[in-house]
């Protein structure tokens, strides 16, 4: 069980650079003015965020990320969180597993 | 519902528990991630203790795995702190969608759940805050076992190293996309999401595809962003 001075120092610039950006979100809007425009692209962000993060694996990852992600979605349609999430992991193990 | 001036204690051990049963599927789909991190922390010659400390302290995946790709001995906290800074600036737009919906929470308390906003944190109080009123007992509920989850199982694999094998051969990794999928179907209000959707994609893989680095999640978050802007413009005109 070791902590190296270096090693330690960069964690804690890590800790502070994401206390930052976690905090900032919430200081900005107590300082910012409510319109209705910025209501609209406050309600965008989610789903533009989400969609950023799962892009790559949903559309350049390969057959069998893109296949489980068309799957997956469907199934989110009529099924609970967990069901279609096992339903998605299912699809692509086996779809690599087929070699897709 | 009778207003009580303080919420009983049955009301605050229920949304906890809400919240635990809510983030259970996440708290699976963690665990191997964070095993694998401690292991691929270890290969790097992190301690145990470091990589827990790093887990506990920094509390999102996505930038500490980019830590592990750029780590050099000695470490150098300038480029390490600055690429989390980068990997992490979606945090900013989470914490003000987020911070939006949370009338229930005192102002200490809105902060305090600010130091926990990983990403599948904040896409379940998003979800929550549109089909219940977000209160802090059901938020500490989700953050709870995940949080101790992820410290734990950044430990574990610390300890066990190289004995981990691949999560992607039984499909684990796409745990975390899945849930993301179910939650953006959850978000879908009509065309106009449609647009937004099809805008952060587009720009997301091309920059992912173009640029080295984590830019993409920031291009694809602004493009949908502006496609909203641009929307509600549209829709101001018209009226």
């Amino acid at each position: 069980m070791t902590l190296d001075l270096n090693t330690f120092l960069a964690i804690f610039a890590m800790a502070v650079a994401t206390v930052f950006t976690r905090v900032s979100g919430l200081v900005l809007i107590r300082h910012v003015e409510m319109n209705e425009r910025r209501r609209t692209a406050i309600e965008a962000i989610p789903p533009a965020v989400l969609m950023a993060v799962i892009a790559p694996t949903a559309f350049a990852a390969g057959w069998a990320e893109t296949l489980a992600c068309a799957v997956t979605a469907i199934a989110a349609r009529r099924l609970p969180m967990l069901v279609s999430v096992v339903i998605g992991v299912a699809t692509v193990a086996l779809l690599r597993a087929v070699g897709l | 519902m009778l207003q009580h001036s303080r919420p009983s204690g049955e009301f605050l051990a229920g949304e906890f528990f809400a919240g635990m049963r809510a983030i259970f599927p996440l708290v699976v789909a963690v665990l191997p991630i964070g095993l694998v991190f401690g292991a691929v922390a270890a290969t790097k010659g992190l301690s145990p203790l470091e990589t827990t400390l790093m887990s506990a302290l920094v509390f999102a995946g996505g930038s500490q795995f980019v830590a592990m790709d750029i780590w050099t001995h000695p470490a150098s906290w300038i480029g390490i702190g600055f690429a989390a800074l980068l990997v992490n600036i979606r945090h900013v737009l989470m914490s003000a969608s987020i911070g939006t919906k949370m009338q229930s929470f005192s102002g200490v308390k809105r902060y305090i759940a600010m130091l926990f906003l990983a990403d599948e944190l904040w896409a379940m109080a998003e979800f929550r805050a549109g089909a219940a009123r977000l209160t802090p007992a059901w938020y500490a509920g989700i953050v709870t076992p995940f949080y101790l989850t992820w410290v734990g199982s950044s430990l574990m694999g610390a300890l066990l190293g190289a004995f981990l094998g691949d999560p992607a051969v039984i499909g684990l990794d796409f745990a975390f996309p899945a849930v993301f999928i179910v939650l953006v179907m959850g978000f879908w209000k009509g065309p106009e999401t449609g647009a937004v959707l099809a805008a952060s994609g587009a720009a997301s893989v091309a920059v992912h595809h173009f640029v080295p680095g984590v830019w993409y999640i920031a291009a694809g978050a602004l493009a949908g962003l502006a496609t909203a802007l641009w929307q509600s413009r549209v829709r101001e005109q018209a009226a």
